[in-house]
C-alpha cells in the first residue's frame, strides 16, 4: 500500500520534463480547447500529429502510459457505442431500436480518437512533472486571480500538502481497517447500507487521525516560521527558458494551423457556392 | 538565553455550549534559566506539562502570567514571535507530522524560504544542514521511503536551515526503534559539542539524558527537581513519584549500595558499574573461576512439549511465505517459508529490527494476511480452508496494532470495548460481561464506563483499545509495540498486566524493541531477520548468542551483557542469567 504514487510521475529527465510548468498548462489547456473544436478529419490529423510529438519529446513509454487508460476504459467503449447505435442517418444495418448508420460510424470513430487525444494530451503533464512542480505552476500561473480576492497561496500549499499525506492517510487506513477486522468487523459481506455502516468505525478514526495530524503540521510549519505566502522565496524559483519560448511559438503554430482548418472547412461550403 | 519567570499556561476547557467547565494549568509558576550551550534534560511523565512548555520557549503559546525571554525577546511580544521561532527551533515526536516538502531537499528549504532568502543561500544552507545530520545523500528522495530515524534527521536539518542558537526536542525519539534512537541521538549530541547549540531535550527515557549539563523534571505543571544528573538520579524515591525511574546502571549501584556495599552511591553508566563491580569482586583474586565452559542455567521451564501438541491446540505455520507487491516493480519478500509452532499458554518475546518481517507475520496469525504459499494451521485446522470460520480465528487469536489507541471510535468507553463481542453476535448480557471484564483486566476503574474514549489521556485510551481485544477472550494475545510511547509507570504496569494474564493462561506474543522487557517477561523468544525466523528458543540460550545478535544489529539486555563481561574477564558468575532477580543473585554471590 505504501508504494502507491500519486499523480503517475515519470522520473526520467526529458524536454518535457524539464519544461517549466507553466508552460505545460498552457500547452495543455490549449490542446484540450482545440479538441473541443476539431470538427473534420484535418483537425483530427494534425492534432495527431502534434500528439506524437508532443509524446515522443516527454521519453515516456507508451505502456506505461496505456495503464492510466484502464480505468477509463469502460467509458469510452460507451460512449463509442452509443454514438454508434444511436446517431441518424444511412443505415447499413437495423436491428429494432438499434441501426448502425455511416454517419454513426464516423461520429463514433471521431469520439474515440477525441477521448484517446484528450486523455493522452492532458495526461503527459502529469507523468512529466512533479505534484509540487505542479502546485507552483499554478501558483505563479494563477497569481492575477489574486486580485480576485482567490487565495492563490494557499490553494496551492494545500495542495502540495495533500500529496504528501496521501500514501500517509492510505496506509493509515489499511492499518485501522485491519484493527476493526482483529475486533470481527466485517467489511465484505451483507447489503450496501450494511456495508456502510461497517464502516463507521474506520471513518470515525480516520477524522479523528487526520485532524490530528493536520494540527500537528499545523504547529510544525508555525514553528518554522511559516506566515503565508507574503515575503516567502523559493528554492527553485520558476524562470523561463529559451526551450519555454520554443514550446509557446510552437503552441501558437499549432493553434493557428488548427483555426485556420476549422475556418476552411466551415466557408468550405460558401466556396462551393461561389 | 533562556530566561523563564514564574511562567503559568492556562487553559479552559469547555462543555457542548461553550461554557468553560474547568480551568486547566498545564505549567504552574515555573521558573528556570538557561546559559548558551547548555544541554538541559527536561523529564516528566505523560501529562506532566513538559509539550506545553516546550511550545511556550518557542513561541508556539504565550504565557498566561509571568514572562519568558529568549536572547532578550520577551514572547509575548508579537513583533519578536518570528525572530524566537527562527532562534528557538522545535523537533516534533511523529516524524510523518512535521515533514511538508515532497522531496528532503524541499523539506530543509521550507524554513529559509519562510524566512525569505535568496535561491543560492537556501541551497547552502540546506547543503550544510544535510552535512551536519549526516543526510547529504538522501537529498533528492521522497521522505515516504526513508525510516524513522531518517525522517527524524531530516527535521532537525530543516530547523538547523534556519541557523538556531536553541533547539528544543520534545520527545523526538519516543516513536523510534533502538537504530533510529541511535542515530538521532548522536546528531543532538553533535549540534550540542560542534555547534554549540543549546539543547533542551524532553524525553522519559532516563538513559537518553545521563550526558546531560542539567536535568529538570516537571510534575503536575511545576518544577519540581533540578540539578545535575548525578544529583537529581540521587533521588530514586522521589522520581518514582513522579512516575519517572533512574538509569539501570543507577538502580544497580543503589542497591549494591543499600546492601551496605562501599560504592559510590549514585552511577550512570554502564561501564562505570562494570568497573565498580570488577574493583569490589577483584579485591580476593582467588574468586576467579578455572572452567572455561559455561554452566547450564537452571532452566525455569521443562522442555518445549513436541510440535505435534501444538498442531492440535496452537498455531503452526508451515513453509509460509509473503511477498508485498507482487507481480509489481516493488515486488518485496516479507515472510519467506516460515516454519513455526506456537503452544498454548507460552509467553513469546518476538525481536528483529524494523523491516524484519514482524508485522506481516503477526498478521498472518489470525487471518488478516493470507500466505501466498504454505499453510497455517489453528486447532489442526487450516485457517485458509474453505468454510473456516474467520470470526471463529479472530475471537481465539486476539491481535493489538501499535498505537491501537488510533482505533477507538465509540461514543463511550463501554460502547467501544463492546464492539469485538457484539461482532460475535453473543448474546447482550454476554457483551456487557465481558467488556466488564476486559476493562477490570487493564487496570481501569468502573467511572470510566460513560466517558468518551477520547477524553482520556494517553496511557488510558491504550488500556481501552487493549481491553477491546481482550473483550474478545481470545486464547492467544498478539501484541505489537504496546509500551511505546508510554512513560516508564505506564510501561511497567501494561507488561504485569500481560504477566498477570499470561499466569491465567493466555498465551502471549509481545514484538518489543526493549531487551530487558523481553528478558523480563518472555519465555521463549523468535529473533526475525528479512523474513525468516533466524533464530527460536529460550531466553538464556538465545542472549548468549551475543556476536549473532549484534551482527543483526540487536542488542542484548543490560542483564546479560554484564554477566557476560565479567563471565568472559574470568569473574565466576552464570553467564547465562538475565532477569533482573537472578542477575542481582549473581551478583550478591560474587561479591557478598
Amino acid at each position: 500500500m505504501r508504494d502507491i504514487t500519486i499523480g503517475q510521475f515519470y522520473p526520467i529527465e526529458s524536454k518535457i520534463h524539464s519544461l517549466d510548468p507553466r508552460t505545460k498548462l498552457a500547452i495543455t489547456f490549449f490542446y484540450v480547447s482545440s479538441l473541443i473544436l476539431a470538427n473534420n478529419k484535418y483537425m483530427y490529423l494534425l492534432a495527431f500529429a502534434a500528439l506524437i510529438v508532443y509524446f515522443l519529446l516527454s521519453r515516456v513509454p507508451l505502456g506505461y502510459m496505456a495503464r492510466g487508460l484502464r480505468g477509463i476504459l469502460i467509458f469510452i467503449v460507451l460512449s463509442v457505442f452509443l454514438n454508434i447505435l444511436f446517431t441518424p442517418g444511412d443505415p447499413i444495418f437495423e436491428w429494432g431500436v438499434f441501426h448502425i448508420t455511416w454517419q454513426g460510424i464516423r461520429t463514433g470513430c471521431y469520439t474515440l480518437l477525441r477521448i484517446l487525444f484528450l486523455v493522452f494530451g492532458a495526461s503527459i503533464i502529469t507523468y512529466t512533472t512533479t505534484p509540487t512542480k505542479l502546485a507552483d505552476g499554478l501558483e505563479q500561473g494563477f497569481q492575477w486571480l489574486k486580485r480576485f480576492r482567490v487565495p492563490v497561496h494557499e490553494v496551492a500549499m494545500m495542495i502540495s500538502i495533500a500529496m504528501r499525506f496521501i500514501p500517509i492517510l492510505v496506509e493509515e487506513l489499511d492499518k485501522i481497517m485491519k484493527a476493526q477486522q482483529a475486533r470481527g468487523a466485517d467489511f465484505e459481506t451483507g447489503n450496501l447500507f450494511r456495508r456502510l455502516k461497517s464502516l463507521f468505525p474506520v471513518i470515525l478514526p480516520m477524522f479523528v487521525s487526520a485532524i490530528r495530524r493536520a494540527n500537528e503540521l499545523a504547529l510544525a510549519m508555525d514553528a518554522r516560521c511559516y506566515r503565508g505566502g507574503e515575503g516567502r522565496t523559493k528554492l527553485h524559483p520558476l524562470k523561463y527558458e529559451r526551450r519555454d519560448r520554443i514550446a509557446y511559438l510552437s503552441l501558437l503554430v499549432y493553434m493557428c494551423g488548427m483555426a485556420i482548418l476549422r475556418i476552411w472547412a466551415d466557408w468550405e461550403p460558401l466556396w462551393n457556392l461561389a | 538565553m533562556i530566561d523563564a519567570e514564574h511562567v503559568t499556561f492556562e487553559y479552559f476547557r469547555r462543555d457542548e455550549n461553550g461554557s468553560v467547565t474547568e480551568i486547566v494549568e498545564a505549567v504552574k509558576d515555573l521558573s528556570m534559566q538557561v546559559k548558551a550551550g547548555e544541554f538541559i534534560g527536561i523529564l516528566g511523565c505523560n501529562g506532566s506539562g513538559k509539550s506545553t512548555f516546550a511550545k511556550l520557549l518557542s513561541a508556539l503559546l504565550q504565557p498566561s502570567e509571568g514572562t519568558i525571554t529568549i536572547a532578550g525577546m520577551d514572547t509575548r511580544e508579537k513583533e519578536h514571535t518570528w525572530a524566537i521561532r527562527k532562534n528557538a527551533g522545535m523537533v516534533f515526536q511523529n516524524p510523518d507530522n512535521q515533514i511538508i516538502g515532497t522531496t528532503v531537499e524541499e523539506d530543509v528549504a521550507f524554513g529559509p524560504e519562510n524566512l525569505g532568502m535568496e535561491p543560492g543561500a537556501i541551497e547552502q544552507r540546506i547543503a550544510e544542514a544535510l552535512e551536519a545530520v549526516g543526510m547529504t545523500a538522501y537529498y533528492q528522495q521522497s521522505p515516504g521511503r526513508l525510516s524513522g530515524g531518517q525522517k527524524q534527521r531530516i527535521a532537525i536539518a530543516g530547523i538547523l536551515a534556519m541557523h538556531p542558537t536553541c533547539m528544543i526536542f520534545d520527545e523526538s525519539t519516543a516513536m523510534l526503534d533502538p537504530k533510529g534512537t541511535k542515530e538521532v541521538m548522536n546528531a543532538v549530541r553533535a549540534l550540542n559539542q560542534k555547534q554549540k547549540i543549546t539543547i533542551l531535550y524532553i524525553t522519559h527515557d532516563m538513559e537518553e539524558v545521563v550526558d546531560a549539563d542539567r536535568l529538570i523534571v516537571m510534575h503536575q505543571g511545576r518544577l519540581v527537581m533540578e540539578g545535575s544528573p548525578d544529583a537529581v538520579f540521587r533521588k530514586k524515591d522521589e522520581l518514582k513519584s513522579y512516575g519517572l525511574t533512574v538509569p539501570w546502571a543507577t538502580e544497580v549501584a543503589e542497591r549494591l549500595h543499600a546492601a551496605g556495599i562501599s560504592c559510590p552511591s549514585v552511577l550512570l553508566h554502564d561501564e562505570e558499574l562494570l568497573e565498580l563491580i570488577c574493583r569490589i569482586a577483584g579485591k580476593g583474586r582467588n574468586n576467579l573461576r578455572e572452567a572455561m565452559e559455561p554452566p547450564v542455567a537452571p532452566s525455569s521451564k521443562e522442555d518445549r512439549s513436541s510440535d505435534t501438541e501444538a498442531m492440535v491446540k496452537g498455531l503452526v505455520f508451515h513453509h509460509v511465505s509473503y511477498e508485498y507487491n507482487s507481480k509489481t516493480a516493488y515486488a518485496h519478500m516479507a515472510l519467506r517459508d516460515v516454519d513455526l509452532a506456537i503452544h498454548k499458554g507460552e509467553f513469546i518475546g518476538l525481536i528483529g529490527h524494523t523491516g524484519s518481517g514482524k508485522s506481516t507475520l503477526i498478521q498472518h496469525m489470525n487471518g488478516l494476511l493470507k500466505p501466498a504459499n504454505g499453510n497455517i494451521f489453528y486447532e489442526g485446522k487450516d485457517i485458509h480452508e474453505k468454510g473456516y470460520s474467520r470470526i471463529y480465528l479472530r475471537e481465539k487469536v486476539g491481535l493489538v496494532f501499535q498505537y491501537p489507541e488510533y482505533q477507538l471510535f465509540a461514543d463511550t468507553v463501554l460502547e467501544d470495548v463492546s464492539f469485538g463481542p457484539k461482532n460475535l453476535n453473543l448474546p447482550l448480557l454476554e457483551v456487557q460481561q465481558r467488556a466488564f471484564q476486559a476493562i477490570e483486566a487493564v487496570g481501569l476503574e468502573d467511572s470510566v464506563y460513560d466517558l468518551s474514549p477520547f477524553e482520556l489521556s494517553g496511557g488510558q485510551k491504550r488500556r481501552v483499545a487493549i481491553a477491546g481485544v481482550l473483550a474478545m477472550k481470545p486464547d492467544f494475545l498478539i501484541l505489537d509495540e504496546p509500551t511505546a510511547g508510554l512513560d516508564p509507570v505506564g510501561k511497567k504496569q501494561l507488561l504485569e498486566m500481560l504477566k498477570a494474564l499470561h499466569q491465567k493462561g493466555m498465551g502471549i506474543l509481545l514484538i518489543s524493541h526493549n531487551m530487558e522487557d523481553i528478558a523480563e517477561y518472555a519465555g521463549r523468544i523468535l529473533v526475525m531477520e528479512q523474513g525468516k525466523i533466524v533464530l527460536d528458543g529460550r531466553p538464556e540460550d538465545i542472549f548468549y548468542e551475543k556476536e549473532q545478535l549484534q551482527g543483526l544489529g540487536l542488542d542484548i539486555p543490560r542483564t546479560s551483557k554484564l554477566l557476560g563481561q565479567l563471565w568472559e574477564m574470568g569473574y565466576p558468575v552464570n553467564p547465562k542469567r538475565f532477569r533482573m532477580e537472578d542477575t542481582w543473585q549473581e551478583l550478591v554471590r560474587l561479591i557478598g
